[in-house]
């Protein structure tokens, strides 16, 4: 099929390509050295913005807050992807690009030094002074010049061969190998996060000393799974928590409250069966499960609380894990309870080491339970929880509640001191703070890809590697009347090519003597 | 479990880093002299070093011991290696800038960028003591790893080495730029001739290049444990988190000048560009998206 090209008419003459030779023409100019040049530095650029805005992937909360305010701006930029550049079309393109002008550029190039590798060094060339480094040697007993020459070299590592008086030889075709190695490898990075991201899944939980986790979808507090991710993914395990123990540095005086070291001891078993084994799980060293790695990644405190109403039933018994809000730890916990007659809820502040601000307010001023202290807010109404919608158990809504004791409700807020009981308003009971727990978040994860980038990456390290700097040169050897001539030739980068020829030169003479 | 910071010689390795910095100037000063002296002897060659440039050799070399010595005391004060913050990040980085310098001076004719390498140092160790400066601290619980001390001294490594070859970078687009041919000005002059006294253009630009490979070979090393410490401490070996991008964006741009030293029309000048380009990237990595982006990685240790 022929294609016209009509569209240059008028004076500009162009010659008619077939529809073989556009292809051809493209193909060349996308697997051409300054296309993937241009490539490389565009995609550099392309990544620039991802660290400038927030990304979904990464930074979820700083989206939210971006749209926040800049509710003009936001809507704008995401239709730019912005806001996920790293997963956008236009940074997809640029990759997906680079690396078919790379299978592009690497595969001819494979079959090039393939056929270098089996075939002979080429013949001296004429006017070895030509050559970036030579030498002409006056030596008398030059006879036999070629054939020593030809051993010297071979035990050099050359690649040699003898042409009647002249002798070529070349080394360094790990240069190119290295080089293609590299090149492949990076294919092979690219395949394994490709693959492996799509079988990942990664699962978030929080569990109070004393709690167990099972591996199934329902007992994650939040998961994100894979494309290619199916629950019967997830293999069977357990994991209690059976102690956190955390150390803060009390010693010294710059760095009072500062955390040294978090350690989460846990039992597991991977059938019901089976006697529970003992493990330790901190911040750099996760445990390994069958099918998933699981990361401590942040921890507090879960303070245990039992409430009972007027006639002294247990409504409520557990610990909910509060949140940190600073680093000495004030913890922001909710408690909801709902099977009541009258539903009411609680806002508590932990605090581990309590202290008074001037202000009258409450704070922490280390982060150990030294002298702790609970405070609650108490508020009644509808918890809306029966609506079936998932709540966050995290956030108390108020919005059909009425407080009724702390803030301005005119009843004073609850403090607790640790074991003690106080009378909750309203004639709801009573609260006892019974213990402080600990909790830990974990995160599960998987990820059958990362050995597999690992092992590329390495290779392609191993590959940039012998690449950079195994150098690749020709020697040639040539006896002439008076005596003999060396000269060498650089194929790339090569730091020694003048010391070579001296050392060939010295070498040559130096048998001699013997 | 349980800590030793010592305050007291973390004081004492300041002063030896700021003993350093008075060296480094003298060493500075009598560099800067020496080329000054160059412009006005109007020689057509350089020879050997002269006694001024041995001289401020030597300067540097006191320089870099106290250096090195205010390195190993903030470690010791700090029972951990001396590198987890910009402060430590800053002083251990350009003892291995000058310790490399130095080492390489016996191999290769570098002086040309002597003036430059002492002058930066000053500057480096300048901003870090004014402005990085943060007491002893411990580690938090993420960044107690060996993959630290790894994953940063092979950064560090690799960033000295792009520092270097940045300063013959700049040197050979001087000596090879157009209003240096042929020059009109008495100022351009006298710079023309300093700079002709120093190894030709060539030879610069390879040298550049030795430096840029090391470099791109440990920063590419770099970017691998850093991935295998982030599948450890984070759960994932890769989340695009701002210090991994720009990571990735400078290794990019080096992958990009090793191509152009390969392509027709991109050798030379542009390849040049590319390889300071690539240097201020890395310097704005440390700067910029330390203090200012948001991220994992904070350890600058200021708030
Ligand atoms: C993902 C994209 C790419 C990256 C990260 C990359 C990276 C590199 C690096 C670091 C080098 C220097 C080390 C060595 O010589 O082995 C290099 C060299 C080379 N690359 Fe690439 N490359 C990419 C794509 C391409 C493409 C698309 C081509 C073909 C057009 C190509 C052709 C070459 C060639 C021919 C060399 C050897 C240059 C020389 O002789 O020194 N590369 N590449």
């Amino acid at each position: 099929m022929v294609i016209s090209s009509s569209r240059f008419d008028g004076d500009i003459t162009t010659p008619e390509l077939s529809l073989a030779g556009w292809s051809r023409w493209t193909w060349r100019q996308l697997t051409s050295m300054r296309t993937a040049l241009l490539l490389l530095l565009l995609l550099a650029i392309a990544a620039v913005p991802g660290s400038i805005y927030p990304q979904r992937s990464a930074d979820p909360n700083g989206v939210t807050q971006f749209f926040d305010n800049n509710p003009e701006l936001a809507p704008v930029l995401d239709a730019m992807q912005l806001f996920d550049v790293y997963t956008s079309v236009w940074f997809s393109a640029i990759y997906i690009l680079l690396f078919i002008s790379l299978i592009g550029c690497v595969v001819p190039r494979t079959g090039v030094h393939y056929q270098a590798l089996r075939s002979a060094p080429p013949a001296a060339p004429k006017n070895f002074a030509r050559m970036p480094a030579s030498a002409s040697v006056k030596y008398a007993k030059n006879t036999d010049i070629a054939e020593r020459a030809e051993t010297l070299l071979r035990k050099l590592g050359y690649r040699v061969v003898r042409n009647g008086k002249a002798v070529s030889a070349e080394r360094g075709y790990l240069r190119e190998t290295g080089n293609l190695v590299f090149h492949f490898s990076l294919i092979g990075v690219l395949i394994a996060v490709g693959v492996g991201g799509g079988l990942s899944f990664s699962g978030q939980r929080v569990l109070v000393e004393g709690e167990t986790f099972v591996n199934n979808l329902a007992s994650y507090d939040s998961f994100s799974p894979g494309t290619f991710f199916n629950e019967s993914r997830l293999q069977p395990f357990s994991m209690s928590l059976d102690k956190f123990e955390v150390d803060f540095d009390i010693k010294n005086q710059t760095n009072v409250g500062t955390p040294l070291d978090f350690r989460a001891f846990v039992s597991s078993k991977v059938s019901p069966d089976l006697v529970p084994q003992s493990a330790l799980i901190r911040v750099n060293e996760p445990l390994a499960m069958p099918g998933a790695n699981i990361y401590l990644t942040g921890n507090g405190y879960a303070p245990h609380i039992t409430i009972r109403d007027a006639e002294g039933n247990v409504v409520f018994a557990g610990a909910n894990a509060f949140l940190p809000q600073s680093t000495t730890y004030t913890s922001l916990g909710v408690i909801k309870v709902p099977d009541v007659e009258r539903q009411f809820g609680i806002i508590a502040f932990f605090y581990p080491t309590v202290d008074k601000l001037t202000t009258g307010a409450l704070t922490s001023i280390y982060p150990a339970p030294i002298d702790p202290l609970m405070t609650m807010n108490v508020y009644e109404g509808d918890l809306g929880l029966d609506g079936g919608v998932p709540t966050n158990v995290y956030a108390l809504d108020t919005s059909k509640m009425k407080q009724i004791a702390g803030g301005k409700s005119g009843t004073k807020g609850l403090q607790l001191a640790l074991g003690e009981t106080v009378e909750l308003p309203n004639g709801l009971g009573t609260v006892t703070f019974d213990d402080i727990r600990r909790f830990a978040s974990l995160d599960v994860s998987y990820n059958p890809g990362g050995i597999w980038v690992l092992l590329f990456a390495l290779l392609s390290l191993a590959g940039v590697t012998t690449s950079l700097l195994v150098p690749r040169r020709r020697v040639w050897v040539r006896q002439t009347t008076e005596g003999f001539e060396v000269a060498a030739l650089a194929r790339g980068d090569d730091p020694i090519l003048e010391k070579v020829v001296g050392e060939v030169v010295e070498k040559l003479k130096a048998k001699d003597k013997k | 479990m349980g800590i030793a910071l010592n305050e007291g010689l973390s004081q004492i390795s300041l002063i030896f880093i700021y003993a350093a910095m008075a060296i480094y100037t003298a060493a500075f000063l009598t560099f800067a002299n020496h080329l000054a002296r160059l412009a006005s002897e109007k020689k057509k060659v350089r020879g050997a070093a002269t006694k001024i440039e041995r001289i401020a050799i030597v300067l540097m070399i006191i320089g870099a011991v106290l250096h090195g010595v205010g390195v190993v005391l903030r470690g010791v004060a700090a029972s951990r290696v001396p590198w987890a913050n910009m402060y430590e990040f800053s002083i251990t980085g350009s003892f291995v800038v000058v310790s490399i310098f130095l080492l390489a001076l016996t191999i290769k004719d570098i002086r040309l960028i002597a003036t430059f390498v002492s002058g930066f140092t000053l500057l480096i160790l300048g901003s870090a003591t004014s402005i990085f400066y943060v007491e002893v601290k411990s580690l938090m619980p993420a960044l107690q790893s060996y993959w630290l001390v790894i994953h940063v001294i092979v950064a560090i490594c690799a960033t000295a080495f792009f520092n270097i070859a940045a300063g013959l970078s700049i040197a050979y687009l001087l000596k090879s730029a157009k209003w240096a041919q042929k020059p009109k000005k008495e100022f351009v002059i006298t710079i023309k001739r300093i700079l002709d006294l120093f190894p030709n253009v060539e030879k610069i630009e390879r040298l550049a290049y030795r430096f840029n490979i090391i470099g791109f070979i440990l920063w590419s090393f770099t970017l691998i444990a850093g991935a295998i410490w982030a599948e450890r401490a984070w759960h994932r070996y890769w989340g695009w988190d701002t210090k991994e991008v720009w990571t990735f964006i400078i290794w990019t741009i080096y992958a990009g000048y090793l191509h152009a030293n390969a392509t027709r029309g991109w050798t030379g000048k542009r390849s040049a560009w590319l390889a300071l380009i690539g240097f201020a990237a890395v310097l704005f990595n440390f700067t910029v998206v330390n203090l200012f982006f948001k991220g994992l990685h904070v350890y600058s240790g200021l708030n």
